[in-house]
């Protein structure tokens, strides 16, 4: 008998003791005996019998969405010089800002100093049926303003960037709770077979106002590891560590990976412990990713057509490539998608800042919600786009804005959201969220009600608490979505 | 009522489906702490417990008095005996969705066997016990001769009906040994030599011999840096670094020394301030500055001193307390006698510690080696020698310091004998414009053109005036500082005019006889026909050319004066203007006057004396005291002001400046640490209403302890209490929750899991050992050996329990999956440290330097690219300290190594009691790819190569012994036999791969071997770090 008929019995045994201690689930059977059988090439799909499916499984509710592509325009964007019109500041130019506007509130850099009004630096214009009034800068969003359904009235209880984005993503200011996207998959698992279930790209902006972004705006905190984003890098390998080492070929990758396969078997055959079927099909996993991640992320075989419509080239690194890299994650079945696109923290010159970002992203943003569209994936994929908080309607040394979380701008898109819609409003300065304010809580409820899950029942036990996204707060916000 | 039989089969069904719940397990009397308690806990102490604001009805059922007394609606919800006169029962029951309990809203919902307890709970008379973890150590009797580990273990096993397992092989027992207590894996002959020895106390002397290892203190550190949230930068937003490092040296030191607990915690908490606090101490304090930090402009203070003391705050608790103190940052705690109050009043005892609260923080204090130390000392005496030669008296100076006081005597005179005209119109000929001061002095701006003519009118001019002063002046906004608008500050002034202008009449010229200079410039005068850039060129008519004149270089960036003499006095009659005119046609490179003062002087000496520059305003006011007048105060100010400008003393002032600079530059490379400075006057802390720090109306609070707590009582007397008074309290006899937190965090380490599963809560929401008299036992004991930790670590890891085997039966298996009851040893993979560690060892790369500056592995490139403020470029350590423990890397919070955190090693942004044990696939990238494992199965390949036996399988035999401490089996044996010799004819048919494969990182095999071979060992190698058995402690 050779060793591996030997190890093959060894196996089945093991399989059917499994089965008879109700512990059948491990699935280690198809992973093994796949990579034993066929030597030579290891096992398509084997690793996907370790897939996550779910602690909301069934989902609460009808899920109108799958998944989420989260754009954070990280910095903070003006609102003002963006989505929010607001003539009358205009008219403030250059005068006091009034004290009953700021007193007793947040403020970042412009403590202690004189606060004056100053006005929209860039013209609006309307767009769509809808009619809304946005930035002239951004006439290829406004081509497609009847898809977006637009929010004025966001607030959030952070000033500073760490602490802002750590709110945005997780709920709380508190390193170590888990980002939004790995409590959707924690809640909902992933579909994608070869590929992780949250995924993070980032993009650098030209104006050189790239705030540092922790790692932990994507980790998992308290939820256990596998479900933390993996930053997939536009340079390098794009997983740490996805690339054989120099000289070791793909089938000297493969013969080095089935032994310590079969090995591993062999050893679990003797000591049965259940984490040895998880290595294994991890190990799967990860040879599979070597291939389908660098698949992934080469766009060069897209179709000349996508690439204009996205205006961008592979492997250039900036936006527009990474919203066309979220289409071919979308449509690989990874559920939360995050694009950190940096520089919009305008302290100085947010004229030209802006003029610049609307260049980087306009049409990207555009193309991705249009690509989505006519993939038929827009219905059910919620896209987002938000800074981490706004800027104030005061200038910062003439010609900037300071950081600002009273009142700001975000939009949403695809996935249920109402097209067309103008929701919520700040006050005539665009200081404060006067008009159906919402907070990050009550927009991660809702997003969460998209796909299915009630925010007051994903919950994990964390020292006693049951922590849960939304914190102790949330409210649904059903006039958002159709 | 049918109360008994119901419960008594959900019991039995409990059991029949193979779950040993901790409660209940018989049919005992219920108990409260373990029956109860979690239940009320986690169903409904959020509306009827401890947080006085959110009480619902006006029922507390968290306190018997409180739960007895009749509620807002009348009824009681307890009647002790009584269960259907008790409201409560009736409300579990009830079918009115508006009355049932708990409300659906909480998404709590309780079984029917719950129900039944709390029903035979009141039927029994519905007695509460303090919660467990708060109560007195309760030491259990043990039988003299039996350890008492084994012995509850035992009396547990035995109530539940289970048997012990067997004693593992002496070989596994070797590797979980060294994987314990030293994170490393023992070497074959270390197993062989254990394996052999069959002397009685062999395994004991094993242990000892462990525990005396310096490694030992490095595997216990791991643990404690990460609930202490350890690390090498801040955190926050920029994330940078900060000297703290010796802080984790001093953990290891401690582990090692077996310092006793309770000084470990008292120097980590207020070593700063102990009486007469050593270095040692004062490092230990460096704890205060493991939290997260912030260097981000536009961080609010109030907001950050908030954040700042909750971290603290929390750290305590995870630390010591095992308590979730957090909650109470923004109310009362839901489940755990902690309320705000105590929480802020927590937070008070840190209000002493002196920082930034946004910003750069402190150097720290060095923490030299003693080589470094006696440098210091040689430094510093020689700086001293010099110094005080330098100030020391010098009679033999007093003249010279006589006569310099003299010319500032002098210099004042001179400059007051002129004084400022006030300009009334300026004029350029060119773009420049003209900016007239306060101080009557004229900035130019704007375009520099390279000739202009000024022209600057008076109305305004003393009689009787005998000559006219032109001051070039200088300004922060000008070319190196100027006076003048040339790149290097200067200008050259060709000729000076005045004149006398009336309405209606003809200019006069005034002529001027002489002209003198602060400075003339000697350099840069080739060709030049007065040989220097002169005064007298100024006044020449430009008789020798026009493009000459007064220039003054090399004293840019200085005052300078021209002063000029009329041939006669002049006075300006009624209706007379004075016009000077400076021309400077030197055309070219901006060679005009950035800042200038014209003055006038009516006054013959100011034309005669010495043309010199008043003294500073500090020197002026003292020299002008007659000498006999000054007190010693102002003698020794003046001489010191002297001595260190006086050109006499310039060759001891720099042998001095010297040796300072010596002293500074060596200091710069001498470690530092942070430390607690106290400050004398602690900040004001106040309860903030729901954590807002913008609402400034909460009470303030004094540090005060949380007696709620523990019965450990406060110091006599009324003074403000300190940290010292914390830390004392803490390991006080009569503070259970320290010891019993402690010990329950060493059991993990040694058995998987805590006796205690949550070890970062003890509290209500926490879980109820499976063995509370055993966690009592070890506790106490802990306490009773002078918190005597290695005494604890040997009397786990000789117990029999430690040494049984990890593997379990199908039927131990079914009834305790999770080895809670301990009827087994536990497996798991071990930490991210010491899968490197492990790996580095087996390869033979492994620097076993103990402590040092943190070092930086092989990390991919660009992984910092998202930090900034500024961007970083990552350098590996080159040489000894690339092979260096894990537990020495580099940590940096918002992006730790990317091998480490891919096994879970913790960010340390928070304090994490616990680690997760994922198994992921980035795991499997790390051990395949990661340079430093191709690197280290590189150098296993070539260890193999040069000191194995030359028969392949022997070769075999001998590499796998290397990396799991067996011997292969002879099927395992085949498929390493079949990987090597694929990858070696792969190999063989690819000379180039081979050439690069082995090249992967920065270690060089030994000349003379064959790349193909060696490359095809390195994949058998790669194979062997890769497997499970090799990264996991059984």
């Amino acid at each position: 008998m050779t060793p591996t008929t030997e190890l093959l019995r060894a196996l089945r045994q093991q399989q059917t003791r499994r089965v008879f201690l109700g512990r059948a689930s491990q699935g280690l059977g198809s992973v093994a005996l796949a990579s034993l059988v066929s030597p030579r090439l290891p096992i398509l799909g084997a690793a996907a019998s370790d897939r996550w499916t779910g602690v909301v499984n069934p989902p609460h509710f009808q899920p109108k969405a799958k998944r989420v592509i989260w754009m954070s325009m990280a910095g903070g964007p003006s609102h003002l010089e963006t989505w929010d019109h607001k003539p009358k500041l205009a008219e403030m130019h250059g005068k006091p800002m009034p004290e009953s506007f700021t007193k007793g509130k947040q403020i970042a850099q412009l403590q202690g100093q004189k606060l004056v009004c100053f006005g929209p630096q860039l013209k609006f214009q309307r767009f769509g049926k809808c009619g809304v009034e946005i930035c002239e800068l951004f006439p290829q969003i406004g081509s497609v303003a009847d898809e977006i359904c637009w929010i004025r009235s966001m607030t959030s209880e952070a000033i500073n960037h760490d602490p802002a984005h750590m709110f945005m993503n997780t709920g709380s200011q508190i390193a170590g709770r888990p980002s939004m996207g790995s409590w959707v998959v924690y809640g909902l698992g992933s579909e994608a077979e070869n590929l992780p279930g949250f995924v993070v790209l980032t993009s650098l902006g030209q104006g050189g106002q790239n705030q540092p972004i922790a790692a932990r705006q994507w980790a998992a905190g308290l939820l256990p590891t596998r479900f933390q984003g993996v930053h997939l890098r536009g340079k390098g390998d794009p997983v740490m560590y996805l690339g054989n080492p120099s000289g070791v070929t793909r089938e000297r990758q493969a013969n080095v990976v089935q032994a310590i396969n079969a090995l591993n078997a062999r050893h679990d055959a003797m000591v049965d412990d259940p984490e040895i079927a998880t290595r294994i099909a991890q190990y799967e996993m990860a040879f599979q990713m070597q291939a389908s991640v660098p698949e992934l992320m080469d766009t060069s075989k897209e179709p000349a057509s996508i690439r204009e419509l996205y205006g961008c080239s592979p492997g250039d690194g900036s936006f527009a490539s990474n919203c066309l890299l979220a289409r071919r994650l979308a449509e690989r079945g990874v559920r939360f998608i995050q694009l950190y696109h940096k520089d919009w923290d305008h302290h100085g010159g947010v004229k030209d800042g802006v003029q610049l970002k609307a260049k980087e992203i306009d049409r990207a943003c555009m193309a991705l919600i249009t690509d989505l569209r006519q993939r038929d994936m827009l219905k059910d994929t919620i896209v987002v786009w938000a800074g981490e908080f706004g800027r104030t309607p005061m200038s910062q040394g003439g010609d900037g804005r300071d950081h600002h979380n009273a009142g700001f701008s975000i939009w949403l898109t695809g996935g249920g959201m109402r097209g067309g819609l103008q929701y919520g409003a700040t006050d005539e300065l665009g200081y404060a969220a006067v008009e159906n304010p919402i907070d990050v809580h009550d927009l991660h409820a809702t997003m969460l009600r998209q796909l299915g899950i009630d925010h007051t029942r994903l919950t994990v036990k964390f020292q006693g608490l049951d922590v849960r996204l939304t914190g102790i707060a949330g409210r649904l916000i059903p006039e958002i979505v159709s | 009522m049918n109360v008994l039989p119901r419960s008594a089969r959900w019991i039995c069904a409990a059991l029949a489906s193979g779950h040993l719940a901790g409660s209940a397990a018989t049919l005992d009397k219920v108990e409260f702490n373990r029956d109860i308690r979690p239940l009320l806990s986690d169903i409904c102490f959020a509306c009827h417990g401890p947080d006085a604001q959110k009480v619902k009805g006006g029922l507390r059922l968290d306190k018997r008095e409180l739960a007895l007394k009749p509620a807002k609606s009348g009824k009681r919800a307890i009647v002790p005996g009584k269960p259907l006169e008790s409201e409560l029962v009736q409300r579990l029951h009830t079918t009115d969705p508006d009355d049932r309990m708990p409300p659906e809203e909480s998404h709590k919902t309780l079984t029917a066997g719950q129900k039944d307890l709390l029903q035979r709970w009141i039927v029994e008379g519905a007695e509460y016990q303090g919660h467990w973890a708060y109560q007195p150590l309760k030491r259990p009797a043990v039988p003299g001769g039996v350890p008492a580990i084994d012995f509850l273990v035992g009396q547990r096993l035995g109530s539940l009906g289970l048997q012990p397992s067997p004693e593992a092989d002496r070989r596994i027992l070797v590797r979980r040994l060294y994987l314990d207590l030293l994170g490393l894996p023992p070497k074959p002959e270390e197993v062989d030599a254990f394996v052999a020895d069959t002397s009685p106390n062999a395994y004991e002397r094993l242990v000892d011999r462990l525990l005396a290892s310096p490694h030992y203190g490095e595997r216990m550190a791991i643990g404690w840096l990460d609930v202490v949230r350890f690390s090498d930068t801040i955190g926050y937003h920029s994330d940078n670094p900060k000297n703290i490092w010796p802080y984790r040296d001093y953990v290891i030191r401690s582990f090692n020394s077996n310092k006793p607990f309770d000084q470990f915690t008292i120097e980590q908490i207020a070593g700063d301030l102990l009486p007469k606090a050593t270095l040692e101490q004062r490092v230990a304090s460096g704890f205060n500055h493991l939290l997260l930090t912030t260097e981000e402009g536009g961080a609010q203070e109030k907001d950050y001193e908030a954040r700042y003391l909750t971290d603290r705050v929390r750290a305590v608790g995870a630390v010591w307390l095992g308590q979730t103190v957090g909650c109470a940052q923004c109310h009362d705690h839901k489940f755990d006698p902690v309320s705000a109050r105590d929480f802020y009043s927590l937070g008070a005892f840190f209000a002493d510690i002196q920082e930034p609260i946004i910003g750069r923080r402190a150097d720290g204090e060095f923490v030299p080696t003693q080589e470094q130390a006696a440098h210091m000392r040689q430094n510093a005496e020689r700086e001293e020698s010099l110094r005080q030669q330098y100030e020391e008296p010098h009679p033999e100076w007093a003249s010279v310091h006589a006569a310099w006081v003299a010319d500032q005597v002098a210099a004042i005179a001179q400059t007051s004998r002129w004084q400022s005209l006030v300009p009334t119109e300026v004029k350029g000929t060119g773009e420049a414009t003209f900016k007239v001061r306060d101080d009557r002095s004229v900035l130019v701006g704007d375009k520099a053109p390279d000739k202009d003519t000024y022209r600057i009118r008076f109305e305004a001019a003393p009689a009787t005036m005998l000559g006219l002063q032109v001051e070039a002046l200088r300004d922060d906004s000008l070319p190196s500082k100027g006076p003048g608008r040339a790149g290097n500050g200067n200008f050259v002034l060709t000729e000076v005019v005045a004149r006398i202008e009336a309405p209606g009449k003809a200019p006069r010229t005034i002529p001027f006889t002489s002209a003198r200079a602060s400075i003339e410039q000697a350099a840069s005068a080739e060709g030049n026909p007065y040989g220097a850039w002169t005064a007298a060129s100024t006044i020449d008519g430009d008789a020798k050319g026009d493009g000459y004149g007064w220039a003054i270089l090399p004293e840019a960036g200085r005052p300078q004066r021209l002063q000029l003499g009329f041939r006669d006095p002049v006075t300006l009659a009624s209706g007379e203007t004075l016009v000077v005119e400076l021309q400077q046609n030197h055309g070219q490179g901006n060679h005009t006057l950035g800042c200038f003062r014209i003055g006038g002087t009516t006054d013959p000496e100011a034309l005669r004396s010495k043309v010199a520059f008043p003294p500073s305003k500090e020197i002026a006011d003292l020299v002008t005291i007659p000498d006999d007048k000054r007190d010693a105060a102002q003698r020794e100010k003046l001489f010191v002001i002297w001595r260190d400008m006086a050109p006499e003393l310039a060759d001891l002032r720099q042998r001095l400046a010297d040796a300072r600079k010596v002293k500074s530059d060596f200091e710069a490379t001498v470690p530092r640490s942070m430390v607690t400075e106290r400050n004398d006057k602690p900040r004001t802390v106040r309860i903030l209403p729901r954590g807002n720090f913008l609402v400034e109306t909460g009470d303030i609070v004094e540090p005060a302890l949380p007696v709620s707590l523990s019965a450990a009582t406060k110091p006599p007397g009324d003074r403000r209490l300190n940290r010292l008074d914390l830390a004392h309290w803490l390991v006080a006899p009569e503070n259970p929750l320290t010891s019993r937190v402690v010990v329950n965090r060493t059991w993990r380490q040694f058995f998987g899991s805590g006796l205690s599963k949550v070890l970062d809560d003890l509290g209500a929401q926490g879980e109820l050992p499976r063995n509370p008299a055993l966690l009592d036992w070890l506790a106490s004991e802990f306490q009773s050996s002078g918190w005597n930790l290695k005494h604890m670590v040997r009397l786990m890891v000789t117990s029999r329990t430690y040494r049984q085997v990890s593997t379990a039966s199908p039927e131990l298996l079914a009834k305790d999956p999770d080895n809670r009851e301990l009827a087994r040893q536990g497996r798991w993979r071990v930490e991210a440290e010491v899968v490197r560690d492990n790996a580095l060892s087996v390869a033979g790369l492994l620097v076993p330097v103990v402590g040092g500056p943190s070092v930086r592995p092989y990390q991919p490139d660009g992984y910092w690219e998202n930090l900034n403020f500024p961007q970083r470029g990552y350098d590996e350590s080159k040489g000894a300290d690339q092979y260096r423990r894990g537990l020495y890397t580099w940590w940096q919070r918002s992006y730790v190594h990317p091998s480490m955190l891919a096994f879970d090693a913790a960010t340390r942004e928070e304090c994490a009691a616990e680690r997760t044990r994922s198994n992921i696939p980035q795991q499997a990238l790390v051990l395949l790819n990661d340079p430093t494992y191709v690197e280290s199965a590189r150098a296993l390949a070539a260890r193999v190569l040069r000191e194995a036996p030359k028969d392949p399988d022997a070769r075999l035999r001998w590499a796998f012994r290397q990396t799991v401490s067996r011997s292969p089996l002879p099927d395992e044996l085949q498929t390493l036999r079949t990987l090597l010799d694929t990858q070696l004819r792969e190999y063989r048919a690819d000379p180039k791969a081979a050439a690069e494969f082995v090249k992967v990182g920065s270690w060089l095999p030994p000349e003379g071997l064959d790349a193909a071979e060696l490359a095809a060992w390195t994949d058998l190698a790669r194979a062997l770090l890769n497997l499970h058995e090799t990264v996991t402690r059984s």
